[in-house]
């Protein structure tokens, strides 16, 4: 790592109505080194990228790129002058090839057009060198999500850039491909390349990046060298506060004498995923749904729900058998799902943090079709407050809040209903570690009034924290089931991996 | 610059609220255009006329804004009030064996059977996934062939009849007889959309369908029901349109309507994506519709010079009420 610095972002300030979300930040990259841009959701962290690139105009401050003031006024003005960006939410093109993608607006030409066969053989070798096996003339949406994150990758790195953002570019990745994902962005390091890292995963930040920068609440906290600095010191910096109970064991005993049983799945199989799911949820139960992405986790959530159409098998709630033809059906019989993707399933931006808390029990506080409006603000009201939703009031549009509070409303817009049973789909992704925090303590709270929990999730310490049992499923079907003190991250990855054994067909223990 | 900073913070948001009154300020506009322009603009009677005529925009715009507020579109406007007219007028001269020639009998057949080809549109889209573009435009070129077989082509005309008193009357003061309508039915939708679980659901429609769906909103049904209602207000706009003139012309009955009530929505401001409808918007949108037409009118110029006018007002309108990149 070089000490000549490539980026200076200098008294970096701006406001939104009602937040100041950079408040004179600085900060600096250096040619050569892989930097950590860290703070929880809100701090303005992509705030400051987008100012950076062009998206936002700045209030005030100075950009200098190589020592010379710049100023972008769009993404491809910054693209131009060498700074590249992979966002957290894949923007490629999905009709178009692989390799299209890749060389979209820089293809090689020959005498007729576009070189289609040299741009085919060089997006071929480039994917190859990342490790991606795929073919690069079929059309992107034909691919996985992993896939497609690593040519969003793969075209940022091949445009020529000095600097590249990289913001959550590992949120859909599993190990390996994070892995080579890592490889390649040491490669870029040795070229001289300078990196912004953004991620949730800590571990991650340890492991790749350089310097870490902290923000918080639109301010500039620290900026220090990864090596001195322990993770435990980074999540306070992160948080504000003392770290030591932010990670702890969350749930206390169960005792299933006398509960009665709100969820039983028995022999739930359909002809796209499931084989056979089994789960039983008692009421003031939290169990824990496990597998790798893919092993039919959101699958059963949704038909459950009546979401996702037909089905074999029974599904009881509360000891009444019942066959949900949609969420309204499932709704009003006390069952709650919270959605895995919060944006395309979740919230409606544009409209109030009020509205998208009443929308699903909107039957139950108007008469002849005409809205309460006194019950909704009682209710609202309620909800802000007990589930210390930072809004600056009910008529906000949910948009302006932060992730880990849009979260919240949405987690509101089923506790309202009063559930027996809702099923929380990954209900921490993409949120920092302060607010994860206090949804997870929400779980268990949740559970505390007697209502079931179905708690989906890929984190296995989320799981081991919070559940009082977990139901491990591959493949559509049950391969095991863990309860109390024998929950731990080992356990379940040993039944993910004998489910893969037994389905190959070597047993080996 | 910290002062600066301040008071930019405090100060005002002119893009929230050019999207909020921007229709309103354009109308004004306007008015006040006509009034240097023409010295008897500021009759009673100007009013009067606008509001008579503006009925069919107005009317066709609200159920319009249903219908966009979900996302979608609805182009068969035009063509279903044609088929209203055109039936309400030959069940009145008797021409059919349905409405017995009373006037509530033929209105009630007109707006039957505009509601249930709004429904029809509701359907296949909602059940079969077919675009609202095609759905309707499908309609729209259907439609009027239908009213056109009805009639074979030719204009039905009923001077004299009870029905024409109903499209001329007045009540005391003078007050049009289609500014109760008008009144009626702004201050019903303005209630359904603010008020009632319909018009959340609606507006929750256009802003994210699968979060509506997960959220236990029957989004089929929504969509049928604000397609039909689209489908009833072309119905009543045909119907009285052909009541004030006295006669039913299958081939110029409401042709154009759908683009002018698509106008009114767009320059109320609210977006075609769906979301937030913006029933004050489109009301005044309605208007400024109306009002360029009749102030090319009154001064006597060509009518051709209206729709670029109204091309102008609607480019202005919308670039006022644009998302601003924050």
């Amino acid at each position: 790592m070089s000490e000549r610095v490539l980026l200076e972002m200098r008294q970096i300030d701006k406001r939104f109505p009602g937040v100041h979300a950079l408040d004179h930040v600085d900060f600096k990259v250096r040619a050569g080194e892989i930097h950590a841009l860290m703070g929880e959701n809100g701090a303005g962290k992509s705030t400051l990228m987008k100012v950076l690139t062009g998206l936002y105009a700045k209030d005030s401050g100075e950009i200098l790129l190589d020592g010379k003031p710049v100023s972008f006024h769009s993404p491809l003005e910054s693209q131009r002058a060498g700074v590249s960006t992979i966002y957290q939410e894949i923007n490629l093109i999905p009709y178009l090839s692989v390799a299209e993608n890749i060389f979209l607006g820089r293809q090689p030409l020959n005498r007729t057009g576009i070189d289609w066969r040299a741009m085919e053989a060089r997006a071929g070798k480039i994917l190859a060198e990342m490790g991606v096996d795929v073919d690069v003339t079929q059309e992107l949406r034909r691919c996985g999500t992993a896939i497609q994150q690593m040519i969003a990758i793969a075209r940022a790195i091949f445009s020529d850039a000095r600097l590249v953002v990289m913001d959550e570019p590992t949120s859909s990745l599993d190990e390996k491909e994070t892995a080579v994902l890592f490889q390649q962005m040491r490669r870029l390091k040795e070229q001289g390349l300078a990196i912004i890292f953004i991620s949730h995963r800590l571990d991650e930040i340890f492991e790749i990046c350089d310097t870490v920068t902290i923000l918080k609440d639109g301010k500039l906290v620290e900026e220090r060298p990864v090596e001195r600095l322990t993770k435990l010191e980074l999540v306070s910096k992160m948080i504000g506060r003392d770290a030591s109970d932010v990670l702890r064991r969350k749930n206390g005993g169960y005792d299933a004498a006398g509960k009665r049983t709100v969820l039983e799945a028995r022999n739930v199989a359909n002809e796209v995923k499931l084989r056979g799911i089994n789960v039983t949820v008692r009421a003031g139960e939290v169990v824990g749904l496990a597998g790798l992405l893919g092993s039919g986790r959101t699958e059963f959530a949704r038909v459950a729900f009546g979401q996702d159409g037909d089905y074999t098998g029974e599904l009881e709630i509360n000891g009444q058998p019942v066959r949900f033809k949609s969420p309204r059906g499932a709704i009003d019989r006390g069952l709650a799902y919270c959605a895995e993707d919060r944006k395309v399933e979740g919230i409606f931006p544009h409209m109030s943090v009020r509205e998208n808390m009443t929308i699903a029990i909107l039957p139950k506080i108007s008469r002849f079709g005409i809205l309460n409006a006194k019950k909704q603000d009682e209710i609202v009201e309620r909800y802000i407050r007990s589930l210390n939703i930072k809004t600056p009031g009910a008529g906000q549009q949910i948009h302006n809040l932060s992730g880990g509070n849009q979260q919240k409303v949405l987690l509101a817009r089923w506790l309202c209903m009063e559930p027996d049973l809702i099923i929380l789909d990954e209900p921490t992704r993409g949120i920092d570690v302060g607010a994860k925090s206090e949804i997870e303590s929400l779980i268990q709270e949740i559970a505390g009034r007697g209502i079931g929990v179905l708690l989906i999730s890929s984190e296995l310490e989320e799981l081991v924290r919070n559940c009082h049992r977990v139901v491990v499923i591959r493949d559509g079907r049950n391969v095991g089931d863990l309860e109390g003190g024998s929950i731990s991250e080992e356990n379940i990855m040993e039944r993910i991996a004998q489910g893969a054994a037994k389905e190959e067909g070597h047993e080996n223990g | 610059m910290r002062m600066a900073e301040a008071s930019k913070d405090r100060g005002f948001d002119w893009n929230r609220h050019f999207r909020a009154f921007g229709a309103a300020y354009a109308f004004l506009a306007i008015v006040l255009a006509d009034s240097l322009l023409n010295k008897n603009f500021f009759a009673l009677n100007t009013f009067w006329n606008l509001s008579i005529q503006a009925l069919p925009v107005l009317l066709t715009a609200l159920g319009m804004l249903l219908v966009i507020s979900t996302g979608g579109i609805d182009i068969s406007v035009g063509s279903i009030m044609a088929v209203a007219g055109v039936l309400c007028a030959q069940s009145l001269t008797g021409q059919l064996p349905i409405g017995g020639g009373s006037v509530p009998g033929a209105m009630f057949l007109g707006l039957a059977v505009a509601t249930l080809i709004g429904a029809f549109s509701g359907l296949l889209i909602a059940w079969f996934r077919i675009q609202p573009v095609i759905v309707t435009l499908v309609l729209y070129i259907a439609g009027r062939g239908v009213a056109q077989l009805m009639s074979d082509g030719g204009t039905i005309v009923f001077y004299g009849t009870r029905f024409n008193d109903m499209g001329v009357a007045r009540l005391p003061g003078n007050v049009p007889i289609q500014l109760v309508v008008e009144v009626v039915f702004v201050l019903a939708t303005a209630f359904i959309l603010k008020k009632s679980t319909f018009g959340y659901y609606v507006q929750a429609i256009g802003e994210n369908p699968a979060a509506s769906t997960l959220s236990g909103i029957r989004t089929k049904s929504v969509l049928v029901a604000v397609y039909a209602l689209s489908g009833f207000m072309a119905g009543l706009a045909g119907i009285f349109t052909s009541a004030r003139s006295s006669c039913a012309d299958p081939n110029t009955l409401g042709a154009l309507a759908e683009m002018d009530a698509i106008a009114a929505v767009a320059i109320g401001g609210t977006s075609m994506n769906g979301g937030k409808s913006r029933v004050m918007g489109t009301i005044f949108g309605a208007m400024i519709i109306q009002l360029v037409t009749i102030t090319i009118n009154m001064n006597n110029i060509h009518y051709a010079y209206a729709r670029i006018l109204k091309g102008l007002i609607i480019i202005a309108a919308v670039y006022l009420q644009r998302e601003k990149k924050r």
